[in-house]
């Protein structure tokens, strides 16, 4: 085996009022792939800010050692130039600049101030073929899809003479067609001797990649574990992130006897959605779906299925262009063209996009969660804001949302509580119909338990569920009964007896090229 | 003003009345929720030290009465303009226009009373409603059409102020009937006996405080009532002896001149009935919603076009009451009035805390900036500070208070 590469040695970093980190040390040998998990609020985000000197030598405790000495980075700049570069969730790109304006965006090659446009298109494509792309370098990033662009951003970082490649959760916005890809690319880097550190949830993805996983709970470091070996396993890592053994991971459930006498709770029919700009492109075709009350009903789909589209277009038409289709709510026909209607009748969507589509961060938490049903605190047009405040203080305590006010901004929390917010929102204003859009998205394992929780709750207070995921397992825990789409379309049923994860996978992948 | 209350660390006995932190002393308390609360008290402080310095550099000069009374009118309309500013910024947009809208109601108002005989109720009244529908056009192409705010307000300014230009026929109109005049100059009339002060001015000021100290008495009951936690008892106390002793300043300082100005009163208004509705309104809410997260505002179901389109149409007519004040007071209406009002308005409402980006902001927030270049303003003035440096130093006003708030918020965040 070989050496260390990289050394952190019990590092602590404290912001006011908080101990992000208390004790972390890790230890990354070079030439490996190491991962890194832990629940959200765990830390390992900023452990890996202390390496690359957001957090300046200084800020924290500790000491770094890479390649063999002492280091103290006093601003990304300096990491960078000793070949450490970390690649964020949230993409560094300028969409209207080209590949090539991108990639070496800070580093251009220029002389005398004047960029010399030969050897960086030449260059550009060089790194573009090494990362496995044969875009042409003067394409814009806005024209090229989000798997790509994650390529582009390592593009750029191999332009840096990058040794140690930090990627935090680079998998969680693609599909796997994008995921697998990018593994591989993570894997032949390896090859050529790039060491690389990945932040990621997915565990299934860390055996594939990672040779070591270094598992970090509440700013302390817990162990670091050989993939390779046999005693590894996702339970392992689960107990470990969490500290405890979790031998449950769907809270129990008796499973929906369906009422056929009644009218679905919700019910759409043919429904068809063109794309909002390319409006040839039908996003959905032809759906036709039914959700009863007191029914947890999946949606599975992988990225790009029109799962989110079809959600959003029957909600007030927030998305595309509506060709066709009709909604029924308890067997009756109703219209649904602005959010306030579908609002009006009952229906609730839980965007699978908090930070965008989901919260207003810099609000706090007690105004983000009246916001919908603001007429439930308000008389004649004004908010009693005691009431307000009363009916958030009860959401903080029974959705566990982890803060001390509910005057807290909401972008200080953390992605678990932040949809717990979100929820908090959506079940004030009191629907009949939740569309639940990957409602545990980058949220940890045990935030993700008490979410499931609540929604078992809610299908269990009478409410029908439709539960949008692209996570197969955490489908057939949840529900009663799944649909499955592709390319726009539906194309399966199963009840949950009958419904794996082959077999939803399979319909998932289901003419995927055919429609292309 | 509060200021100095602050610093008096009061060896009052540790609060019995328990509390969270009542062990740690008063000041300890004033200091706990001073830093917790920086971004609202920040730009206060800084007011008081501004009152603060100019009062010593002027020798007493800035507080003398009639200053004290000057300064309210000269910065009436600045501020009744930061107020609208205020929520066309927490919406996420932002009006240049008004300076020019300004101008162009006065002009019209000047043509109605001086050229028409209106009188002068019923062109108040048109004004208004002129304003209002000046500012719903440009609503109704930024909400309904798309357009950015900065560009069709900036056609604003341009066409508001040629229209003055064309309505005025490049003359200054003018005098205004005294009824309109006295928007702009006006103080409330004096009656009962003779003292040395003006007495409905002082029973004014009283019921100011009755009405504050009761209204606070009543929050945070009903807090305690609905189980809530309150502020610890001292700190409560505090604070409304800083409120009463501001308010009685104040009072005290009008009352012995020509009492209050009837501007205030109207000012005072507006600041109460904004402050309500930005804070307890569900319109007011929607304008934060659609400010600091659009498209989760629309996906809330607010009706973010209507909103937007009210906003606008608001500032019309705040900029229409705004361009009255200062006709009346100039009791002319010129080409060039209003010039540089939209800068005034805006700086104002940054220093008082808004936000680029949108979703931020008070209204309190927006008086205080106004009242922060009001004052500079004045105090330069009395020292014969030239406006060439009078300029320079408001610029760098602006900057320094938004290079502290950014500098505060890095510090707590992340």
């Amino acid at each position: 085996m070989a050496g260390p590469v990289l050394e952190m040695r019990s590092i602590v970093k404290t912001f006011p009022g908080v101990k992000a980190l208390s004790d972390v040390t890790l230890t990354v040998r070079q030439g490996e792939v190491h991962a890194i998990c832990g629940e959200n609020g765990a830390g390992k985000s900023t452990l890996m800010k202390v390496l690359s000197g957001v957090h300046p030598h200084g800020t924290y405790e500790g000491e770094i050692l890479f390649e063999g000495e002492t280091v103290s980075f006093k601003d990304i700049r300096a990491s960078e130039q000793r070949g450490i570069v970390i690649i964020h969730q949230e993409l560094a790109l300028v969409p209207y600049l080209s590949l090539a304006e991108n990639i070496f965006l800070g580093n251009e090659h220029a002389t005398r101030g004047l960029i010399n446009w030969n050897d960086t298109l030449r260059h550009a494509s060089e790194l573009l073929r090494r990362v496995g792309l044969s875009d042409h370098p003067e394409t814009r990033v806005a024209d090229i899809g989000v798997g790509k662009q994650q390529l582009v951003e390592i593009a750029k970082a191999l332009s840096k003479k990058v040794k140690l490649l930090i990627l935090d959760e680079p998998t969680a916005a693609l599909n796997d067609e994008d995921s697998d890809k990018l593994l591989d690319l993570i894997l032949e880097l390896k090859k050529q001797g790039i060491t690389a550190i990945i932040i990621s949830h997915k565990l299934n993805e860390i055996r594939k990649v990672a040779d070591s996983v270094t598992i970090i709970r509440d700013g302390q470091s817990i162990e670091t574990l050989d993939v390779k070996s046999a005693e590894t396993n996702e339970d392992r890592i689960i107990s470990g992130m969490v500290g405890r053994d979790l031998d449950n991971r769907f809270p129990e459930r008796t499973p929906h006897e369906a009422e056929s006498g009644a009218a679905p709770a919700l019910e759409i029919r043919n429904w068809t959605v063109h794309h909002p700009i390319d409006q040839q492109r039908k996003v959905v075709d032809d759906v036709s779906v039914q959700v009863r009350r007191g029914e947890i009903v999946g949606i599975a789909g992988l990225m790009g299925a029109g799962r989110t589209e079809l959600a959003m277009s029957v909600f007030g038409r927030s998305y595309g262009r509506h060709a066709g289709g009709t909604v029924l709510k308890d067997g009756k026909e109703i219209r649904t063209k602005t959010v306030a209607e579908a609002v009006g009748h009952g229906i609730a969507y839980v965007t699978e996009d908090r930070k965008h589509y989901g919260l207003n961060l810099i609000d706090t938490i007690n105004r983000n969660i009246s916001l919908t049903a603001l007429d439930k605190v308000a008389k004649r047009g004004i908010v009693d804001e005691h009431e307000e405040r009363q009916v958030s203080e009860g959401y903080r305590k029974s959705m566990n949302i982890k803060a001390p006010t509910v005057f807290e901004p909401v972008g200080k929390l953390s992605g678990g509580n932040q949809q717990k917010v979100v929820l908090s929102k959506w079940i004030f204003a009191g629907p009949d119909v939740l569309i639940l859009d990957e409602p545990t998205r980058g949220i940890d394992v045990g935030a993700k338990y008490e979410i499931y929780t609540v929604i078992d709750q809610l299908a269990a207070q009478g409410k029908a569920v439709v539960f949008i995921s692209s996570e197969l397992p955490e489908l057939l825990g949840m529900c009663d009964r799944i649909y499955t789409m592709a390319a726009g379309r539906l194309t399966g049923e199963f009840p949950r007896a009958e419904a794996t994860q082959e077999v939803l996978m399979r319909q998932m992948t289901k003419d995927k090229e055919v429609s292309r | 003003m509060s200021t100095d209350v602050t610093k008096s660390p009061a060896a009052a006995p540790p609060g019995k009345s328990g509390g969270p932190a009542a062990d740690g002393g008063l000041l300890q308390l004033v200091l706990d929720g001073l830093r917790r609360n920086m971004r609202q008290y920040g730009m206060l402080i800084a007011l008081g030290l501004i009152v603060a310095l100019f009062a010593v550099w002027t020798d007493g000069d800035l507080l003398l009465p009639r200053n004290v009374s000057n300064l309210v009118l000269q910065n009436s309309y600045v501020l009744i303009l930061a107020i609208g500013m205020m929520l066309v910024i927490i919406a996420g947009h932002i009006d240049l226009s008004v300076g020019s809208l300004t101008a162009f109601i006065g002009a019209f108002a000047a043509v109605l009373t001086v050229q028409h005989d209106v009188s002068w109720p019923v062109a108040v009244v048109l004004c208004l409603i002129v304003g209002a529908i000046a500012g719903s056009v440009q609503g109704f192409f930024i909400a309904y059409l798309g357009i950015p705010s900065f560009i069709a307000t900036l056609a604003g300014m341009l066409i508001f102020r040629g229209m003055t230009e064309i309505f005025l026929e490049g003359q200054t109109l003018g005098p205004f009937p005294d009824g309109l005049q006295k928007m702009g100059n006006g103080f409330l009339p004096e009656v009962g006996p003779t003292t040395n002060y003006h007495n409905i001015t002082l029973l004014l000021g009283l019921a100011v405080i009755v009405m504050v100290v009761l209204q606070e008495v009543r929050d945070r009951k009903r807090q305690q009532e609905f189980s809530l936690d309150v502020v610890p008892r001292n700190l409560f106390l505090l604070k409304i002896v800083a409120i009463v002793a501001a308010v009685l300043t104040v009072t005290m300082l009008l009352a012995s001149y020509k009492g209050a100005p009837i501007i205030l009163l109207v000012l005072g208004a507006l600041v109460v009935g904004y402050g309500y509705i930005m804070r307890n309104a569900v319109f007011g809410r929607h304008i934060y919603a659609i400010g600091g997260n659009l498209p989760a505002a629309k996906l809330s179901g607010v009706k973010d076009k209507k909103v937007t389109f009210l906003v606008f149409l608001n500032m019309g007519a705040l900029a229409a009451l705004a361009g009255l004040v200062v006709a009346a007071r100039l009791n002319a209406a010129g080409p060039k009035a209003g010039l540089n009002f939209e800068l005034e308005a805006i700086a104002s409402a940054f220093i008082g805390g808004a936000s680029m980006s949108g979703g931020v902001g008070t209204v309190l927030g927006a008086i205080i900036g106004g009242l922060v270049l009001g004052v500079l303003n004045n105090g330069m003035n009395l020292l014969g500070v030239g406006s060439d440096w009078q300029q320079v130093i408001k610029g760098m006003a602006l900057l320094a208070a938004v290079g502290f708030d950014v500098w505060n918020k890095r510090k707590s965040g992340s």
